[in-house]
């Protein structure tokens, strides 16, 4: 299963990066989501994979590290914040330069 | 203890009297000029208490701690060298003071001189004083600076400038590699304090750091002591005004390199590479200066190269490393000191009146100053080396270390031979000082009729010629004392017997001054052939060769940031992406070997299969962006997987969040569709692709493998403090959720500020934007006029309380159980959210509070005030208490004070996605109404 996760990440990482080096906003935005993705799973995996295992008190009841989680709620919310401040700057940099080249020129 | 004071005073009035005569100018010349002396003999009273003790062979310190955790101290020191160096600093920069107050023009700025004069020589001071090799340091590069600023006086010169800015180059650059021989020496002796590092020569020698510290502090020394190849900053700075040239290339700046090779003597020589560096240099400095002198048409010029020369014999000295060439070198510093500074002033004298320094027109002043001539005389005299005089004392003393030095025992008149050679050479450029300037026919067209410069102006020439005389003739009485202790302080240790004296005998020294004589005479009779032969040769400019280095340099440069900061985002990204994998690389490959392996979930089916859709979802965004739509729902799919993930490996509260956000997440996307161009051009050449494609894969791998490493790695943790406090301490039993708003709220406090500030700038951003709203989507069809579904209307309006009261209890039950702030927060903006896309934005608007930031407000204060709350109980920052109540129907409920934080975080969620979703929806209305 660590496998499985390492190739999710590392999959995530490679589609988010090679979108983010696109030369539109969009896609720009989509590869920052991925790349979120990827960041998130891997801080997640920092606590390591355990099933059945929720951080919630109960009696005689096992744990998984609650540590991580708590970085990850926030990252994910965090990313959201990011993905929204970057969709508005693509859009106001659509309105300033009248097109969604990342560098507001086509050839340099 | 008061010995120490007024020894850091001497340094700090230096400084803060500095600007004294800029501030007296307005009252006339002679209050800046009275205002640079008065500040100079200041310091030279405070330096009389502590002559007794210096003299008697004390060493006086004075420590005040500054950045005592960087090793840096104001840590000052007076010792015979110091003190002997402060003498000449002081005295020949009362003559200079007094000197240029007739040299400059009554339209120079003198208030401006003497204040530069004066920081020099504060820095100066610093150097000599400095007990702390940083401090000395500081210092030594504030003498370049201020060097800079005196060499460049005449701003409006361009040579001015220039020869300034080679000098800073040179004698900055120089001042970088002796800070990091210093951080080096720093490094070896574990301490920068002189007392320590003067302690530790036999460790610092058999460090295996000596050679390149060694050769750090050296290529300092050679830079700022004009030596071969670094020497022709000097020159040039001739361009300065005499006063400046007669205090920098006498006393100060060029002896702060001989200095530092006295004060680091002790520890520094000794070694093989220290003999052959120092004295290598030394010996090619000292002949090959003498030689170019001898041709100078200039004579301050002649006086430069001859100055280049006697710093190269002074560095020889130290080089030979044997206590009595020690003691030479010491004392010819003090020699050539006062003839030389005596030398510049009379040349300066001999410029003011003639306006002119070429030796074709220069001729036959003897005539016309006979005192100046006989002063200037003497000193050139002394400067060849002529008996009854100083600079004779200390050639002596040089021809006899020559003699028999122990290195050379095969070829023992190897050393002598170039001595004497070096001498004759000396006395030959003085002969032509002397007989070119005073003699030699009549002037050649001078623009004025020279003649004698006024009194005072004079005097300071006087004063140091008689210095040469009384230390020629009576070296045991006038000089010795001073020079035992000085000497004391370089070598550190008992000193070699040695007499001063005019007369030694018949011996082998004499001889050589005797043969140097009557050399330097016959080679200046045979001079004109000598001349032709030379200016035939090819002669190299230093500055034209500087500026062309210089150009290239800056051109270099410039193609170097053109060509990293080309102005594409796209480009930088791609650099910065390869940087960080080399980064990542270097990191993995130079790590130690980890432990084997460690498994503990085997692989199952619905894992596969969840990995095979993310695999199909990920690559279907990739190879299918440019279809917007497709790549959005394609994107929301592996959102989906992920928040699976969450669920199999047991953390509900992310799953929850972030299906939440996909859903917000989205909307968004699809709001900004509308109005980006529906395709991306396929704009990108193959090579681009490759490129991109290969720094994707490598971070791919790089990010996969390093998660494999953690994943499969032992395990610690440091969560068992949250685990264990979570109820007793934080009253909820959801410890995600208690770690956010209690345990780490602090962490929370900032990120929902951050979150405040996206819904601030999607105000900022976006108010007032225009944007043109395609007429057609991709395939060409007009957009769909009904403008919002019955069906979608007619079914969200009920849903809505629904939906909030899901968020209302999703927030209270988030203490215990999988929820809280965050989630409810984004359902109640789903929801909110979904009544605009259903009812359109002025049915939404209407409904909805309009001053979103107002609650954006309130829910920071909430987080923040609760947090400061704490205060009024006299505890720290965000400290919660808890309790239980009971409500009716919904049963016990455990309240925090954290709740109101988490009521903070929920407030915060809710106003930035109403806000950020509602300007972009306002969008389309403006649209609608232009339309």
């Amino acid at each position: 299963m660590e496998a499985l996760l390492a190739i999710a990440i590392g999959l995530l990482t490679a589609c988010g990066v090679f979108l983010l080096l696109r030369a539109r906003t969009f896609p720009l935005i989509l590869g920052l989501t991925l790349l979120s993705y990827a960041v998130n799973l891997f801080l997640f995996a920092s606590g390591r994979l355990r099933m059945n295992a929720p951080p919630l008190i109960r009696d005689g009841a096992a744990y998984t590290d609650p540590l991580p989680q708590a970085l990850v709620l926030t990252a994910i919310v965090i990313g959201f914040g990011m993905t929204a401040y970057l969709v508005m700057l693509s859009l106001r940099a659509l309105s300033e330069s009248g097109d969604d080249h990342v560098d507001a020129k086509e050839k340099l | 203890m008061d010995s120490a004071y007024l020894l850091a005073a001497i340094v700090v009035v230096a400084l803060v009297a500095s600007p004294l005569p800029l501030l007296l100018q307005r009252y006339g010349r002679g209050y800046a000029a009275l205002g640079s002396v008065s500040a100079m003999a200041i310091c030279l009273a405070l330096l009389v208490p502590l002559v007794a003790p210096v003299m008697h062979g004390e060493t006086v310190l004075a420590h005040i701690a500054w950045l005592p955790d960087w090793g840096l101290t104001l840590s000052f020191r007076l010792d015979g060298l110091g003190l002997m160096f402060s003498l000449l600093i002081l005295g020949i920069g009362m003559l200079v003071t007094l000197y240029a107050y007739y040299y400059l023009d009554g339209h120079d700025k003198l208030g401006r001189f003497y204040t530069l004069l004066l920081l020099f020589m504060a820095a100066m001071l610093g150097v000599v004083l400095s007990e702390n090799l940083l401090l000395l340091v500081v210092f030594w590069e504030l003498t370049s600076l201020a060097s800079f600023l005196l060499i460049s006086y005449k701003q409006e010169s361009y040579e001015s400038r220039l020869a300034g800015r080679i000098a800073l180059a040179v004698t900055g650059g120089g001042g970088l590699a002796l800070f990091a021989g210093v951080l080096l020496l720093g490094h070896i002796v574990g301490s920068c304090e002189l007392s320590v590092v003067l302690a530790a020569g036999a460790q610092i020698r058999a460090h295996a750091l000596y050679a390149p510290m060694l050769i750090l502090v050296l290529i300092g020394v050679f830079t700022k002591s004009a030596q071969f190849p670094f020497h022709f900053w000097l020159p040039q700075a001739m361009a300065a005004p005499t006063p400046v040239s007669a205090y920098l290339h006498s006393a100060t700046m060029v002896k702060a390199g001989v200095f530092l090779l006295a004060r680091l003597h002790p520890v520094l020589a000794g070694s093989e590479l220290w003999f052959w560096l120092v004295s290598g240099t030394g010996a090619v400095t000292l002949v090959y200066a003498a030689y170019l002198a001898f041709y100078r048409y200039d004579f301050k010029g002649l006086l430069a190269y001859s100055t280049i020369s006697h710093l190269g014999l002074i560095t020889l000295l130290f080089g030979l490393d044997t206590p009595l060439s020690v003691v030479a070198a010491v004392f010819h510093i003090i020699n050539h000191a006062i003839f030389k500074a005596s030398l510049f002033m009379a040349a300066g004298i001999v410029d003011h009146e003639c306006g002119t320094r070429d030796m074709r027109r220069v001729n036959g002043l003897f005539k016309f100053m006979p005192i100046t001539a006989t002063l200037a005389i003497v000193a050139a005299g002394s400067m060849a080396g002529v008996p009854l005089l100083n600079g004779f004392l200390s050639k002596e003393m040089f021809f006899a270390e020559t003699v028999g030095h122990p290195v050379f025992d095969e070829m023992s008149w190897l050393l002598p031979a170039f001595a004497t050679l070096a001498g004759i050479l000396a006395v030959a450029y003085s002969s032509r000082f002397i007989h070119d300037v005073f003699f030699n026919g009549d002037p050649v067209n001078l623009p004025r009729k020279p003649h004698e410069p006024p009194r005072w102006m004079r005097a300071p020439v006087e004063v140091l010629v008689a210095l040469c005389l009384l230390v020629g003739i009576f070296p045991q009485w006038s000089i010795a004392p001073i020079l035992h202790v000085a000497a004391g302080a370089v070598l550190q240790q008992e000193l070699p017997p040695f007499h001063l004296a005019v007369w030694h005998g018949f011996n082998a020294p004499f001889m050589m001054s005797l043969v140097a004589l009557a050399g330097g005479i016959a080679l200046y009779a045979m001079r004109r052939p000598l001349y032709a032969f030379h200016d035939r040769l090819p002669s190299i400019h230093a500055s034209i060769v500087f500026e062309r280095v210089y150009e290239k340099m800056v051109a270099a440069a410039r193609s170097l940031v053109a060509w990293l900061d080309n102005g594409s985002l796209q480009r930088y990204l791609a650099l910065f992406i390869a940087f960080v994998l080399a980064l990542g690389g270097w990191a993995w490959w130079s790590a130690p070997a980890s432990a084997l392996p460690v498994v503990t979930q085997p692989a199952d089916a619905s894992g596969i299969v969840a990995l095979c859709m993310l695999a199909v979802a990920a690559i279907s965004v990739v190879r299918l962006h440019r279809s917007r739509l497709v790549a959005i729902v394609m994107t929301s799919v592996i959102g989906l997987i992920v928040a699976l993930t969450f669920v199999r490996f047991s953390a509900p509260d992310l799953a929850l969040t972030q299906l939440a956000v996909e859903v917000v997440t989205i909307v968004l996307l699809l709001l900004a569709l509308y109005y980006l161009p529906p395709t991306s051009p396929a704009e990108d050449g193959a090579p681009r692709i490759v490129r991109d494609a290969l720094l994707a894969v490598a971070a791919g791998v790089g990010l996969g493998a390093a998660s494999y490493a953690m994943l499969t790695a032992p395990f610690d943790t440091i969560s068992g403090f949250y685990l264990a406090q979570s109820v007793p301490g934080g009253g909820g039993s959801n410890v995600v959720n208690v770690i956010l708003v209690d345990f780490r709220g602090f962490d929370t406090l900032g990120e929902i500020t951050v979150l405040a500030m996206v819904g601030l700038a999607a105000h900022a951003l976006l108010d007032q934007l225009v944007l043109k709203a395609p007429a057609h989507d991709e395939s060409g069809r007009r957009w769909s006029t009904e403008r919002h579904p019955l069906f979608l209307e007619m079914l969200m309006r009920p849903l809505l309380p629904l939906a909030l009261m899901v968020s209302v209890y999703i927030f209270l039950r988030g203490h215990n159980l999988p929820g809280g702030g965050f989630v409810a927060g984004l359902v109640t903006g789903v929801a909110l959210i979904l009544q605009y896309l259903a009812s359109g934005i002025g049915f939404a608007s209407a409904r909805l509070p309009q001053r979103l930031p107002l609650f954006l407000a309130a829910g920071l204060t909430a987080a923040a005030g609760v947090g400061a709350a704490s205060w009024l109980f006299g505890l720290p920052f965000l400290t919660t208490a808890h309790g239980h109540i009971t409500l009716p129907l919904i049963g016990d409920i455990e309240l925090a004070s954290a709740m109101v934080f988490d009521l903070g975080v929920y407030l915060v969620v809710v106003s930035v996605v109403l806000m950020v979703l509602a300007e972009l929806g306002k969008l389309s209305v403006h649209n609608e109404e232009k339309i």
